[in-house]
């Protein structure tokens, strides 16, 4: 019973959710809209399923002193001190501490928009900024031609990141119009728009195939991976 | 040529210490250099640029923080661009750390910068709405299921430029400025594209090569990276004189600096890996 009736579920609703994409005509235009409604509102409270899950995994780790344990408890601070200040809307004005129900958390003076500017955006830009440095350091030992296959990559690479650069330009300016084609600007834009175009088209459809086989296994039962049992 | 001529494996500590150092003095003496616009960057200026004044503009701001530096310019040459244009623009996102960045672009562009505009009358946040793809299919039959208030918890129906609005078919053009999932790809799959509504892109580098395969039936064009939004600024000086005033800060352009010089030295530490590989290789080959 546990695994017919979810199994029966997913099979009517995926029926008809594949008739909806080919019939859009009222009902079935009509029941599309009221499922992606659904969809939106359990994507809602997975919000609070994914708070309650971070909450407990993490509160374990910090009551059980495991290795690690205070970065968790860092964790757990702020995203607490995050829900309450918005939930609560506290503003911190003029030395004073308060709350506006009303008032738009987006406003500077709520503690959540300062934690948010003060804190997380600080703190994100600086984790995406370090890459830059990896980023720099891996180039120097990867991008080697010790093949034929690497050999094209760094060429390539090469091609694109001096398309990126003013010396792109300057490099190959000297070529007559006729030959246009073969500036550095030219060809890092063929190199996207052509050979990389391609490559992305083939493992989108890869993978359009792959979602299709899928959801027809899910669908008809053959996959039940999705009720927590196993192959 | 000497025996064995070899070239040291320079360790990390120097490599981030030339990254830090290439990227660091373009940044205090400031320079920066002439874009000259790509066909598609040109392309999607041209597209936003015939639309007449008073059409309706929703602008995706889909990304967080962490990718600000590179599509916050992007964001901003896009609003500079609609509000020259004198547009009705619609903000929303699909990141839960969206609203912020959606505040901040309206406080760094257009309060300043277009005093004239005012909200709920010539612009509108409407703010975040979880649910992804399914959040932009809603949109694209009925807007109002979705939202029934804006980002600042009013009635929809009590601001004069949501009232009119059913779906996205109310909209001319949609610009969506994104870091991912959900992004640019699901507002064409789920949204534009079936509703035949013309969108234009702008994205991490990064990104850029994952959306290239929806151009140009799908995606009118796409701006990929920091470069792009140079080049977006450098069409928008050649269009308005007023943003050759240095008092308009054009970061896209002033991050080039800063971003050729770290390209210029990658490259180089490339080609200097592979100098000292084949050397190395060379010395084996003579033992």
């Amino acid at each position: 019973m546990k695994r017919t009736v979810p199994s029966i579920i997913t099979f009517l609703v995926g029926t008809l959710l594949i008739v909806t994409f080919f019939i859009p005509h009222k009902p079935f235009s009509k029941l599309t809209d009221d499922f992606n409604t659904f969809f939106d509102i359990i994507a809602a409270f997975a919000f609070i399923l994914g708070g309650g899950n971070l909450a407990r995994m993490h509160g374990k780790r910090v009551a059980s002193r495991q290795a690690g344990w205070f970065y968790s408890a860092v964790c757990l601070a702020g995203f607490f001190s995050m829900l309450i200040f918005g939930l609560l809307k506290i503003r911190y004005h003029d030395g004073a501490l308060g709350w506006d129900l009303k008032g738009d958390l987006n406003n500077a003076q709520f503690l959540f928009q300062q934690m948010w500017e003060y804190i997380f955006r600080p703190g994100t830009s600086t984790i995406y900024a370090l890459l830059a440095f990896f980023i720099a350091s891996a180039s120097y030992r990867a991008f080697r031609a010790r093949n034929t296959e690497a050999a094209l990559l760094l060429g390539t690479a090469l091609i694109i990141l001096l398309g990126r650069t003013f010396v792109g330009p300057i490099l190959t300016a000297w070529l007559p119009p006729s030959l246009e084609f073969l500036t550095i600007p030219s060809l890092a834009n063929w190199v996207m728009a052509w050979p990389t175009q391609a490559g992305n088209r083939a493992i989108m459809f890869g993978v359009a195939l792959g979602i299709v086989s899928l959801s027809l296994k899910v669908i008809l039962g053959i996959d039940r991976s999705h009720l927590g049992e196993k192959d | 040529m000497p025996a064995r001529l070899r070239l040291p494996e320079l360790n990390r500590q120097f490599v981030f210490g030339l990254i830090a150092v290439v990227v660091c003095i373009p940044i205090l003496w400031k320079f920066s250099f002439r874009e000259y616009p790509s066909p598609m960057v040109r392309k999607v200026f041209d597209k936003v640029q015939s639309l007449p004044a008073g059409s309706k503009v929703l602008l995706a701001l889909d990304y967080d923080p962490g990718a600000e530096a590179e599509l916050q310019p992007m964001a901003r040459a896009f609003l500079r661009h609609c509000a020259e244009r004198k547009m009705k623009i619609y903000f929303m996102t699909l990141w839960a750390t969206g609203p912020p960045v959606i505040t901040r672009a309206i406080e760094d562009v257009l309060v300043p910068e277009f005093p004239g505009y005012r909200y709920g009358r010539d612009y509108v946040t409407l703010g975040f709405k979880p649910g992804n793809e399914a959040a932009v299919a809603i949109i694209a039959s009925d807007l109002k299921k979705l939202f029934t208030t804006d980002g600042r918890g009013t009635n929809i129906n009590d601001i004069e430029m949501t009232r009119p609005i059913r779906n996205i078919r109310s909209f001319d053009i949609v610009l969506s400025v994104s870091a991912g999932f959900p992004g640019t790809k699901e507002w064409i799959q789920y949204g534009t594209d079936p509703a035949g509504i013309p969108i234009a892109a702008g994205m991490t580098a990064v990104q850029a090569p994952l959306n290239y395969p929806y151009y140009p039936r799908q995606l009118l064009g796409l701006l990929g990276g920091i470069k792009a939004a140079a080049e977006y600024e450098a069409l928008l000086k050649e269009t308005y004189q007023k943003y050759n005033d240095p008092k308009y800060h054009l970061e896209a352009t002033a991050r080039m600096g800063p971003q050729t010089w770290a390209h210029l030295a990658i490259i180089g530490l490339i080609i200097l890996g592979n100098l000292t590989t084949l050397l190395a290789r060379a010395g084996r080959g003579r033992n």
